[in-house]
C-alpha cells in the first residue's frame, strides 16, 4: 500500500494517495469478496443454523429462536452418537493406514524405474480418474450378496458367501475397502514425487556403508519423506473424514446405522427424511469441521517443531 | 482520522461488490414482463425426464397460452424439490404452481408455504387425504400410483403355482416355497433404509391391520416377521436390504424371480422384460387387497406476496386437472387418475390398468389420518426397525419396540 511513501500533506499528494488507496482496495476486493462469499458466510450460516431451533416453518420465515447448544446436546445425547463417532474414527483411521502404507509400498516399488513402470503407474491412477458415482456403484454391484462377482468367486473356491453390504458386521468393512482402493492413487502420486526429491547420493552412501534394502528404507527414505508423509496424511484425513458419496451410494449408511459416519449422518439429518432437521444436521457438520481443525493445528505445530 | 475512514470505504466497497456478486438488484423475476399480456408464471415439477418436446411440457405451455400468460417450467429431481421449495419460500420467490410428491405436501403446508384449495370435486377421498391436514386441503392429486405384485408367468408355471390362488399371506408364502422347491427364486422388494423402504413395507404393515401410531402392535410384528422369515428361509434374497425399487426390479427382470413388489411406473419396463408377466394386488394377512401407500404428486399453489397472481394461477391449476388433460398427463406418467370418471376412461383404453385402479382404490396416503408431518418421524424409526430385523441385529418384536419408543418421543 501507499503508506511507505506517504509524505507531509501537499494537497496533490493527498489526492494521489487517496486514489492509490482506492486502487489498493479494488485489487483487494476480489479476494476478500471471494473469501467472504464462499468461506466466511457459509461457515457463519452453518454455525448459525446449528445454534437455532429450526422447524420447517421457522426456516421459511427466518424467525427460528436462538437455542444455544441445544442442537449439539440433542446430537450427543442421541443413542447413535458414540457408535457413529467410532464408525467415523474407524473409517478414517483404517482407510488412512491402508491407503498410506499401500501407497508408500507402491511408490517405493515404482521409484525403481523398471520397464513398463510408467504404464503400470498410470494404471494405478484409474481409481482416481473415475467419477465417484461410477466407482461406488461398481463396488456396490461387485459386493452384492446374491449376484455380486465377489461372492461368486468365494462360492467357486468353496468359501461361504458374505453379505458384504447388508450385514451389520461387514458393511463398514466393505465401504472401507472401497475407500482404500479409491485413496491409494493419491498417496502413490504424492509419495512418489516426494521420493524423486531424495538425492541418490544418500542411497549410494548408505549402500557403501553396507545398509540393506530394508535399512535403506527405514533409515533413509522414511525419515527424509517425513514432511511429505505428514502433508499426505493430513490431506488424506480431511478427505476421508468428509467422505460421503461412497458410503451413501453403497449402503446409505445401513443396514440400520452400521456404516453411518458423521458425514452421512449430517446429510441424513438435513436432507434424508421428508422433514429436514437443519439444526442437528449443521451441528454434526460443525463437529466434523472441528475434528479436521484439530488435526490441522496438530500438523502446524509439528511443522513448527521441525523448523526450530 | 484516516483509519476509520478507510474502514468505512472498505465497507462501502465490499457491500457494493457483494451486492454485485449476489445480484441484489430489485428486479423481481416473477413480475410481469409484458412479453405476453399476462406476464410469466413459474411452474416447478419433479419430472426432469421430460423435455420441451414432451406431452407434459406441451400441456403446460398450452394451459399458459389459454390463460393468457407465458409459462416458465423447471423440472427438478424429486428428492431435491422439497429443499428447493423451502429455500425458495425463504427467499420469497416461490413458483406459482408447484407439483410435489404427496408426502411432502404436509411438510410444506406446515411451513406455511402453501395456499389451501377447494377445487376438489370428484377426486377420490383416499387420494386427497394425503394433502389434507386439520380439515384443510393443500393441493390436488395429479394422479396416483401404488404398489402391486408383478409375477413371472413362466416361473410360476414351472412351479405349478396358479397366481389366482394367492389370496393372503399364507398362500403367498406357500407359493414362494413351491417356487423355491422348483429351483427358482421367490420374491424381490426394496427394504432399503430410506423412505423408499418404508413405502414398500407399508402394504404388509397395513395389510396386517397395524397402525402407524402403534408400530410395535402384534399385527406390526406379524408383518415384519413375514419379511424376516422370507429372508431367513431363502424365499427373498438378502440383497433386498440394499435394494432400491429400481435394483429390485432389475433382479426381477433377470427372469429368475417369481414375484416383485413394484409400482405402476414399471409397466413400460415390464413389457420390455422379454417374459410373460401378470399383476396381482398385494394380499393382506387375512385375505383381500392390502392397503398400499399412494405415490404420485400433488398440484399445489405456493403463497405469493402479489395476491393478484392467484386468479391466473387458479386457471392454470384448473387446466392441469381438467378431465381431458388429466388423462393425457396420467398416460404420460403411467399413473392412475385421481377421479373415478377418468379412471374408467383409462381402463377402457387399457384393460391392463384394471388391477392398478383397484389397488389405487384400496390405497392410503402415508400422511393421511391427520398424521401430516408426524409421518416422517414415524417412517424413519420404521425403516430402522425393518433394517435391523432383516439384517439379523434384532428380533422383529424388539426392533419394533425400539422404533415405537423413538417414534413416540419424536412425535410427542
Amino acid at each position: 500500500m501507499t503508506r511507505a511513501e506517504a509524505a507531509p500533506a501537499a494537497p496533490a499528494r493527498a489526492a494521489k494517495r487517496r486514489s492509490g488507496q482506492w486502487a489498493a482496495w479494488a485489487f483487494l476486493a476480489p479476494v476478500v469478496i471471494y473469501l467472504i462469499a464462499f468461506y466466511a458466510y457459509p461457515l457463519y450460516r452453518n454455525l448459525d443454523l446449528s445454534l437455532r431451533h429450526y422447524t420447517v416453518r421457522s426456516f421459511v420465515q427466518g424467525d427460528a429462536p436462538f437455542s444455544g447448544l441445544d442442537n449439539y446436546r440433542t446430537v450427543v445425547d442421541n443413542a447413535t452418537f458414540w457408535p457413529e463417532f467410532l464408525h467415523t474414527v474407524a473409517f478414517t483411521g483404517v482407510s488412512l493406514v491402508f491407503q498410506f502404507s499401500i501407497g508408500m509400498a507402491l511408490a517405493v516399488f515404482f521409484a525403481q524405474n523398471f520397464r513398463l513402470s510408467a504404464t503400470l503407474r498410470a494404471l494405478f491412477l484409474v481409481p482416481w480418474l473415475l467419477p465417484l458415482i461410477v466407482s461406488a456403484s461398481t463396488w456396490s454391484w461387485m459386493l452384492n450378496s446374491d449376484s455380486g462377482v465377489v461372492n461368486f468367486a468365494l462360492r467357486s473356491v468353496g468359501i461361504d458367501p458374505v453379505n458384504w453390504l447388508t450385514s451389520p458386521s461387514w458393511a463398514l468393512t466393505s465401504v472401507i475397502i472401497a475407500n482404500v482402493w479409491i485413496g491409494i492413487p493419491f498417496n502413490l502420486v504424492v509419495l512418489y514425487s516426494g521420493l524423486q526429491s531424495i538425492p541418490s547420493e544418500i542411497y549410494e552412501a548408505a549402500a557403501l556403508d553396507g545398509a540393506n534394502g530394508w535399512q535403506r528404507f527405514w533409515r533413509v527414505t522414511f525419515p527424509l519423506l517425513r514432511p511429505v508423509s505428514a502433508i499426505t496424511l493430513l490431506l488424506g484425513l480431511v478427505y476421508t473424514l468428509k467422505v460421503f458419496d461412497i458410503i451413501w451410494i453403497m449402503t446409505k449408511g445401513g443396514p440400520t446405522d452400521a456404516s453411518t459416519t458423521f458425514a452421512t449422518w449430517s446429510y441424513k439429518l438435513s436432507f434424508g427424511t421428508l422433514v429436514p432437521q437443519f439444526g442437528p444436521g449443521a451441528a454434526v457438520g460443525n463437529l466434523l469441521i472441528i475434528m479436521a481443525l484439530i488435526f490441522g493445528l496438530l500438523y502446524i505445530r509439528m511443522q513448527r517443531k521441525q523448523v526450530s | 482520522m484516516t483509519l476509520p475512514r478507510r474502514g468505512l470505504r472498505a465497507i462501502a466497497a465490499l457491500s457494493i461488490a457483494v451486492c454485485l456478486s449476489a445480484a441484489c438488484s430489485n428486479a423481481d423475476s416473477s413480475s410481469p414482463e409484458g412479453a405476453s399480456s399476462g406476464g410469466t408464471y413459474n411452474i416447478w415439477d419433479p419430472y426432469p425426464q421430460f423435455d420441451d418436446s414432451s406431452d407434459w411440457v406441451k400441456l403446460l405451455t398450452k394451459c399458459g397460452t389459454d390463460a393468457g400468460v407465458t409459462v416458465k417450467r423447471t423440472g427438478y429431481d424429486t428428492t431435491d424439490l422439497t429443499n428447493k421449495a423451502l429455500l425458495a419460500a425463504q427467499q420469497g420467490n416461490s413458483p406459482d404452481v408447484l407439483i410435489v410428491d404427496n408426502p411432502v405436501v404436509s411438510t410444506l403446508a406446515e411451513a406455511g408455504v402453501l395456499n389451501t384449495t377447494d377445487a376438489t370435486a370428484g377426486i377420490e377421498p383416499n387420494l386427497l387425504a394425503a394433502g389434507q391436514q386439520d380439515g384443510k386441503t393443500y393441493g390436488i392429486p395429479i394422479g396416483a400410483n401404488t404398489l402391486a405384485l408383478y409375477y413371472n408367468k413362466k416361473v410360476l408355471d414351472a412351479a405349478k403355482v396358479d397366481p389366482a390362488t394367492v389370496k393372503d399371506w399364507a398362500s403367498l408364502t406357500a407359493a414362494l416355497e413351491k417356487v423355491k422347491a422348483a429351483g427358482k427364486k421367490g420374491i424381490t422388494f426394496s427394504a432399503i433404509g430410506t423412505e423408499e423402504g418404508s413405502f414398500q413395507f407399508l402394504p404388509w404393515f397395513w395389510g396386517s391391520g397395524a397402525q402407524l401410531t402403534q408400530l410395535d402392535s402384534a399385527q406390526g410384528v406379524a408383518a415384519l416377521t413375514l419379511w424376516t422369515d422370507w429372508l431367513k428361509n431363502g424365499l427373498a434374497p438378502n440383497s433386498v436390504l440394499n435394494n432400491t425399487q429400481t435394483t429390485s426390479w432389475q433382479e426381477f427382470a433377470t427372469g429368475d424371480y417369481a414375484f416383485s413388489e413394484n409400482g405402476t411406473w414399471q409397466l413400460a419396463n415390464a413389457k420390455k422384460a422379454g417374459f410373460e408377466y401378470g399383476i396381482i394386488p398385494i394380499p393382506s394377512q387375512a385375505g383381500g387387497t392390502a392397503p398400499a401407500p399412494t405415490g404420485g404428486e400433488f398440484v399445489t399453489t405456493p403463497v405469493q406476496t402479489d395476491t393478484k397472481r392467484y386468479d391466473t394461477t387458479a386457471k392454470l391449476v384448473a387446466c392441469l386437472s381438467s378431465a381431458d388433460n388429466a388423462l393425457t398427463t396420467d398416460t404420460t406418467l403411467s399413473y392412475v387418475a385421481a377421479t373415478a370418471a377418468v379412471q374408467d376412461k383409462q381402463v377402457a383404453a387399457n384393460p391392463d390398468l384394471k388391477v392398478w385402479v383397484e389397488a389405487v382404490k384400496a390405497a392410503k396416503g402415508r400422511t393421511s389420518d391427520n398424521l401430516g408431518t408426524k409421518y416422517p418421524k414415524i417412517s424413519e424409526p420404521l425403516w430402522t426397525a425393518f433394517q435391523s430385523a432383516l439384517s439379523g441385529g434384532k428380533s422383529p418384536a424388539d426392533a419394533l419396540k425400539a422404533a415405537q419408543t423413538t417414534a413416540a418421543s419424536a412425535t410427542k
